[in-house]
């Protein structure tokens, strides 16, 4: 069984995937295709009830199913055999009946049956986003977007195609079978154990197909996994593909993987699709047999014309359920190829709280490193031996060539990863007993990489605190110097967002980010590289009023324009890891080491 | 509502390169068929020829036939099967192909109006529709109503009274079918649009990870998710239910089809009109006829399906890109622009995005108006601006990922729009603000725009970038494996792996947008030296936020709301743009002295 995609742990600066010896974020695989199929029936267990009613609709259909042909078998030989016209209205009458009550049923049956199955999938579709969300950082370091989001959609729908249809038959199949079976051998002995031979046949075929089936599914799942990653990265970057001309390069790594998806498909269903002709021509001879058979015993004088009439359509009747069932063990192949990948996703280790946990209801903003140490891969450290102590209130700024470790010392406070060695503190207590919802409630975060929602403005803003008003979130847009542009924008505060936001500027979007962590209230506000698309006056604006709305919290600012962080109480410069430089932006300059350093070369060129 | 073409004919195409195997897979159908229909006849041989007249020989003889019969039909199947499996998976290739080439040749005006997720579900989800169609028709789908056909006539032949009676049914059968299949087609139609919707949701969740963790907003998601959950699956359920209401309804139909036949047939025989063993035949011919029916629900379901996917397929395929080349669009040779340094002029250009569709656009409002400006051969021309006063797009006009809406932008006098796109790209390299990486090595990404670089060159590239340095210490230096949106650089370093990216292929006009805001200064600076210092000739476009950026630049213009306001050399402008002043005093402030002033002040405290 092959394993998702992996990529080589290329060891980097910044993100990576931590060294935990639980293997977070590798993909556990799953055992065995029946324990996939035992893993999805609890999923059933909620509609116990109307399962049971769609079982009992079963039942009566499948009787009502036997019954036709039975009369049908009557009214030949009472009826029209001998040539009697009278009784053949009644009969012919009762015959309507038990067809609609059969029918009725049916429909019955597989009413009931839709709802319970794509609720279902409803609750496994449910099951599945709410333990991806709580997966740690690394796992999505390491994984393409697109190879996930297969995961959650095509192979559900793999498992959509068999359970929605298939139960029922299942249900039905089984029970037709038991049924016709008994009435064949109440009918005659000698037929009916003619028709049980046929059973080991057919299921002797299915098996021997279903065996490359199930292979060929899970392929064309992984292949599926493989052609959604490349396109949705190549729909991602679609602008640098153009700006550079490597459309033809693009579209050749999307013929490859098409051509694998195509390969895997002929396979699979190759295979798969092979199995309803053959059980169809396999049913065909049972029939013949049967009416071979039967006519010599008939011919013998043994069983009537009536009987043989009413076994051949048993026999028809046996044949179809017999053919359905082969074929729906075929194609829960599919099914639980791509429940296997799915469950693949649910052993997944999710980020948890371990420990006593200390519930920290009012956060004052007292951060303390301690020693801190953290690689991404060992051998590779990012921090090393970093203390520091800021005091609730203070503005600490965080300077430093790019790949010193600014980025790494903000994930590692939020707790997206776990520290090698030291420890850090919130207002005294250890992060690590803390929860981290708690953790990360108090703190506000502007990321360098600006990300919005295909959602109107607003919603975007109020991201950073749901029970707030509109008044609030216009009000912290205010501050961010982004209400003006809102409401230049055709439907202002209700705005759609496009997904690529390109009816909005870059310095734009990272107001709204501002904006969104201001109306958080946070206790902690980290701002990295948070303007570093925003035109410098507007900068110097947001500066001026960040710094009256965070007096009293702490933020961290992490910049490479020096203007912005001329105001912080503390400055740090970060060189490979460690603090090399620490003071007020004035004190740091009179030192004339790095941060001298740094800040004049900003006057290069100009005469001053 | 009539359509003047059938939006499944679009596709038609498609399965031309096919139409040999598939004919191929009809005609075994077709024999599969005839095979089919002999079956009923034969069992009425041997019961009335064989059990009735009591003749063995014939009973065995029949059998026998029935049985080869049966094996052909077995090898006619396998072929068929085959056959188009084969023709299904190559429509389905080369469908997918086209969607894709098609995304890729959409302008950006057009990208920003689709989603991603909605794009992927066209490429997967609707295309699997077609690939059904295709595969249902070449088995199923034709062999059915093959069937039907046959029966029927065969039923008229063993007794036309009895067909003729049966005839309504029939007829009432077919109005069944046609009835759900136009019902369902939209409700398809919705099913899809709502899976888009699901479809988006998920990818920001996966996309947008760390924000949400950061917000803690996974209760809030969740229920996003859920909403879209829930709606998507209320509307399965709907299609799901009606599609399994057919069945039953249709095989009342057959069932009530035999009823009739018995009683009538009945009534026939007692008077000596038919024998026992034509009504037998006849009610198997009746199965025959309407069974297939029952198979045709599962041909009406993916009927439906694909037609609402080949509407969506079909509104992807014809939307006309924004920005297209001329047919006799010129090369760079032809327009005399191979060797010669660029200049670029812009006259009197305006924009404004196209509100034409989708509605979440900036609509009606001017981006830029009255832009006159002109960047001599050879020369750097900076643009600042307060953010959103239009600076990205303007520069983007120049590469023509957006069209100019009136005026016009000249290369060495030469309207853009009389260029091949791709030769106008060729020009240009573009550094934009969104660093963009792919999934490959670090040399790859390097190399993307020029893939016939060699080793020097790329770390030519690199060490102007100021990106070989960190390069090196990456643990497979060159080699090392950029992930996934470049997920594991920092910022700093993705934008001077796009530098290098952009200088590797020798561009002649090389556009800036920003490219150095998460550059601490002193890299940037080394870099604006590396840049003066390249061996090729080339004109250059920076948008800046930091004066510093600007201060060598031959010419500045200052962009205001979409306009120019002032232009000019940095001495020019110090003294006479008020704006520029204010620039940039808020970012270098009083000079460096009054800061040493105060920093030996506080030492002395």
């Amino acid at each position: 069984m092959s394993a998702a995609p992996e990529r080589t742990n290329a060891g980097l600066r910044e993100t990576l995937q931590p060294r935990r010896p639980g293997a977070v974020g590798r993909i556990e695989k799953a055992n065995n295709p029946k324990h996939a199929l035992l893993r999805l029936l609890p999923y059933l267990r909620p509609y116990r009830l109307t399962l049971a009613l769609v079982f009992a609709s079963v039942i009566v259909y499948t009787l009502f199913g036997l019954i036709g042909p039975y009369l049908m078998g009557v009214a030949i030989d009472r009826f029209v055999g001998p040539g009697q016209a009278e009784g053949l209205t009644r009969i012919a009458l009762w015959m309507l009946i038990v067809y609609l009550l059969y029918n009725g049923f049916q429909i019955v049956a597989a009413w009931l049956m839709s709802g319970i199955s794509q609720e279902a999938l409803q609750q496994l579709r449910r099951d599945l986003f709410s333990h991806v969300q709580q997966l740690p950082l690394s796992f999505f370091d390491h994984r393409s977007t697109g190879e996930l989001m297969s995961r959650l959609t095509n192979d559900i729908d793999a498992i959509n195609q068999a359970v929605s249809q298939n139960v029922t038959t299942l249900l039905a199949g089984v029970l037709s079978l038991t049924g016709i079976l008994a009435a064949m051998f109440v009918l005659d002995f000698w037929l009916a154990l003619s028709a049980i031979l046929v059973v080991p046949v057919i299921f002797g075929f299915t098996r021997f197909v279903a065996r490359y089936t199930r292979k060929g599914y899970r392929d064309l799942q992984e292949q599926l996994g493989g052609l959604n990653a490349v396109t949705e990265e190549a729909i991602g970057g679609q602008k640098v593909v153009t700006a550079f001309g490597r459309n033809e390069s693009v579209l050749a790594a999307f013929r490859e993987h098409n051509e694998q998806v195509f390969r895997a498909g002929v396979y699979a269903n190759n295979y798969s699709m092979l199995l309803m002709p053959l059980t169809g021509v396999l049913g065909n001879f049972f029939v013949i047999i049967l009416a071979a058979l039967g006519g010599w015993l008939a011919l013998r004088g043994l069983v009537s014309i009536g009987v043989i009439a009413t076994f051949i359509i048993y026999g028809q009747n046996f044949i179809q359920p017999l053919r359905l069932l082969a074929n729906i063990y075929n194609s829960i192949q599919a099914a639980l190829a791509g429940a296997e990948r799915i469950f693949e996703i649910l052993d997944t280790e999710i980020e948890i709280d371990e420990g006593a946990l200390v519930p920290m209801p009012f956060i004052k903003g007292e951060v303390c490193f301690d020693h801190v140490q953290f690689a991404y891969e060992s051998g590779h450290p990012v921090v090393r031996e970093m203390s520091l102590e800021v005091q609730a209130g203070k503005m600490i700024a965080l300077v430093g060539s790019t790949g010193a470790g600014k980025t790494t010392i903000m994930n590692l406070l939020s707790r997206f990863y776990e520290i090698d060695g030291g420890r850090i503190t919130l207002d005294g207590r250890d992060l690590r007993t803390i929860a981290k919802a708690d953790l990360r409630r108090c703190i506000g975060l502007v990321p360098q990489d600006t990300f919005l929602f295909a959602e109107s403005v607003l919603e975007n803003i109020r991201f950073g605190r749901l029970d707030a008003s509109d008044e609030e979130c216009m009000e912290a847009a205010k501050l961010a110097d982004a209400d003006h542009f809102i409401r230049q924008l055709p439907q202002g505060y209700q705005t759609d967002l496009s997904e690529r936001a390109g009816n909005l500027s870059q310095g734009q979007r990272q107001l709204l980010a501002i904006t969104r962590a201001i109306l958080a209230k946070p206790s902690i506000l980290i701002l990295d590289e948070a303007t570093s698309s925003v035109d410098t006056r507007t900068e110097a604006r947001i500066q001026k009023a960040l710094l009256r709305f965070m007096e009293q919290q702490t933020s961290f600012v992490i910049a490479h324009r020096l203007s912005t962080i001329r105001d912080a109480d503390q400055v740090l410069v970060i060189d490979d890891g460690r603090i090399v430089e620490q003071g007020t932006h004035f004190e740091l300059l009179f030192q004339r080491g790095v941060y001298y350093h740094l800040y004049t070369s900003q006057f290069k060129g100009h005469a001053i | 509502m009539t359509r003047p073409v059938h939006p499944l004919q679009q596709f038609i195409p498609f399965l031309k390169p096919y139409w040999k195997p598939a004919l191929l897979a009809l005609v075994c159908l077709l024999i599969l068929v005839i095979l089919d229909l002999s079956i009923p006849r034969l069992i009425q041989r041997i019961i009335d020829q064989g059990i009735r007249a009591k003749n063995q020989d014939v009973v065995l003889h029949t059998g026998l036939l029935m049985l080869l019969i049966s094996l052909l039909s077995m090898g006619m199947a396998v072929i068929n099967n085959i056959l188009s499996v084969r023709v299904g998976e190559s429509v389905a290739r080369d469908l997918r192909e086209s969607v894709f080439l098609k995304i890729q040749s959409l302008s950006f005006g057009n990208l920003d109006r689709m989603k991603t997720g909605g794009l992927m579900v066209r490429l997967s989800s609707d295309t699997a529709a077609i690939q059904r169609i295709v595969n249902i028709s070449l088995r199923i789908g034709t062999r059915a109503p093959l069937l039907m056909l046959g029966s029927l006539i065969l039923m008229v032949k063993t007794s036309t009274s009895l067909a003729l009676i049966l005839l309504p049914l029939i007829l009432l059968t077919l109005g069944v079918i046609s009835f759900f299949i136009a019902k369902m087609e939209p409700l398809f139609l919705l099913v899809q649009q709502k899976f888009d919707r699901l479809n988006t949701v998920l990818q920001e969740n996966v996309a947008g990870v760390r924000l949400i963790k950061a917000f803690v907003r996974a209760d809030h998601e969740g229920e996003r998710f859920a909403a879209s959950n829930t709606d998507f699956t209320r509307h399965s359920v709907k299609i799901l239910r009606f599609m399994s209401g057919m069945s039953p309804l249709l095989t009342l139909c057959v069932n009530t089809g035999m009823v009739v036949v018995i009683w009538s047939g009945g009534m026939e025989v007692s008077k000596d009109a038919m024998t026992v063993g034509q009504i037998v035949a006849f009610t198997n011919y009746l199965l025959t006829t309407l069974t297939p029916l029952a198979m045709m629900t599962m041909l009406s379901n993916a009927w439906a399906s694909g037609i609402a996917s080949a509407k969506r397929l079909n509104d992807l395929l014809t939307m006309p890109a924004e920005v297209v080349d001329h047919s006799d669009a010129l090369s760079l040779t032809q327009a005399g622009l191979a060797d010669a340094p660029v200049q670029i002029k812009f006259e009197r250009v305006a924009f404004r995005y196209d509100g034409a569709e989708g509605g979440s656009e900036v609509g009606c409002e001017w981006i830029l108006q009255d832009i006159d400006l002109v960047a001599e051969p050879g020369k750097t021309l900076a643009i600042l601006g307060a953010t959103g006063a239009g600076k990205s797009t303007l520069v983007n006009l120049v590469p023509r990922f957006y069209e100019v809406t009136s005026g016009r932008i000249l290369c060495n006098g030469i309207d853009i729009r009389q260029l091949q796109q791709k030769a106008l790209r060729s020009l240009i390299a573009v550094v934009p603000q969104e660093t963009i990486l792919f999934s490959g090595s670090v040399a790859d990404n390097i190399r993307y725009g020029a893939p016939t670089a060699n080793e020097t060159e790329i770390m030519a590239a690199a060490q102007a970038a100021q990106a070989h340095d960190f390069i090196c210490k990456l643990p497979q230096g060159y080699e090392t494996r950029i992930e996934e949106r470049g997920i594991n650089l920092s910022g700093g370093q993705k934008q001077r792996l796009a530098i290098a990216r952009a200088l590797l292929t020798r561009p002649r006009i090389l556009i800036l947008d920003d490219s150095t805001s998460a550059v601490d200064v002193e890299t940037e600076t080394r870099i604006q030296e590396a840049l003066e210092q390249l061996p090729f000739k080339h004109t250059r476009l920076v948008v800046a936020q930091r004066v510093s950026t600007v201060l060598n630049a031959d010419s500045i213009v200052i962009l205001e709301k979409g306009r120019i306001v002032s232009q000019g050399t940095h001495d020019q402008l110090l003294v006479g743009c008020p704006i520029y002043q204010e620039i940039y005093a808020s970012q270098l402030g009083n000079g460096l002295e009054d800061d040493l002033e105060k920093g030996r002040g506080e030492q002395q405290l």
